[in-house]
């Protein structure tokens, strides 16, 4: 039974893979310690992982000037995971659907997809510069709307 | 843990074991420099036994599929083997489980090269 005790973390860090695997890490280590189970605590950590990859490739395209952040928070309803960059900006719309015919076979553009895939929410904010993906699992299924 | 990549050869086809994990950077690239290699090689029978890939995320996919579609046009073919839960979930939630040929026995698979 989880508690109502908030717990947070962050971390700012380079455009570099070594910080995806950073933020990967950090994300399966909070989410189990908030409580998820072994099942679900891989997918958090995949989705998150998608997240990062998304802002040091697409949104800071590897910069070395510029830095990504990574929030993490945990309270007795879900689990909150932030990342931002300071890239162009990302509209969601112009996201292609990777699973439409024409782009089943791409080499790329299975991220976002397989973000939503795995969280309850997924939101996207625009920072001017930047993005940031606001990433939400619940800790029971959410309900369908009456 | 980074991919490892061991190849062999049955009957005319060029299997690669795989192991670790197959994500953006080191694994992605592991995976297309060794495909192409092989393929430049002339072979046209290739077999990826992912039975030892620990993980994979959607760059590993991605490079799945480039290599299917580059051995495909140039007139091989491209099969999978032995996919660990996650991967065969991950293909089914990106609807590839249907495009790539997927087998789970090696004798199988080979065989299935000559039809």
């Amino acid at each position: 039974m989880p508690d109502s005790t908030t717990s947070r973390t962050s971390l700012t860090l380079a455009s570099t893979i070594e910080s995806v695997n950073t933020v990967e890490h950090t994300a399966e280590d909070f989410a189990a310690r908030a409580g998820f189970d072994s099942d679900t605590v891989p997918n958090i950590a995949m989705a998150v992982r998608e997240a990062a990859v998304n802002a040091i490739l697409h949104g800071n395209a590897y910069d070395i000037s510029k830095r990504i952040t990574a929030s993490f928070e945990a309270n007795s309803d879900a689990l909150v995971v932030r990342i931002s960059d300071q890239g162009p900006g990302l509209d969601p719309g112009t996201i292609p659907d990777p699973l439409a015919p024409e782009n089943i076979l791409r080499g790329s553009g299975r991220g976002i997809f397989l973000i939503r895939a795995f969280m309850d929410e997924v939101h996207f904010r625009q920072l001017h510069p930047g993005t940031e993906l606001t990433l939400i699992k619940h800790r029971a299924p959410a309900q369908p709307p009456a | 843990m980074s991919m490892k990549v061991a190849t062999r050869q049955v009957d005319g086809v060029t299997i690669l074991d795989l192991s670790g994990r197959i994500t953006l950077g080191e694994g992605s690239i592991t995976l297309r420099d060794t495909v192409h290699d092989i393929a430049a090689k002339g072979s046209k029978h290739i077999l990826l036994n992912l039975g030892e890939v620990s993980y994979i995320d959607s760059s590993g996919i991605g490079e799945l599929v480039s290599a299917f579609t580059s051995v495909k046009n140039a007139g091989g073919e491209l099969k999978l083997l032995n996919l660990t839960k996650k991967v065969h979930d991950l293909l089914q939630i990106t609807k590839l489980y249907t495009v790539f040929d997927i087998w789970d026995n090696e004798a199988s698979a080979i065989s299935a090269f000559k039809q």
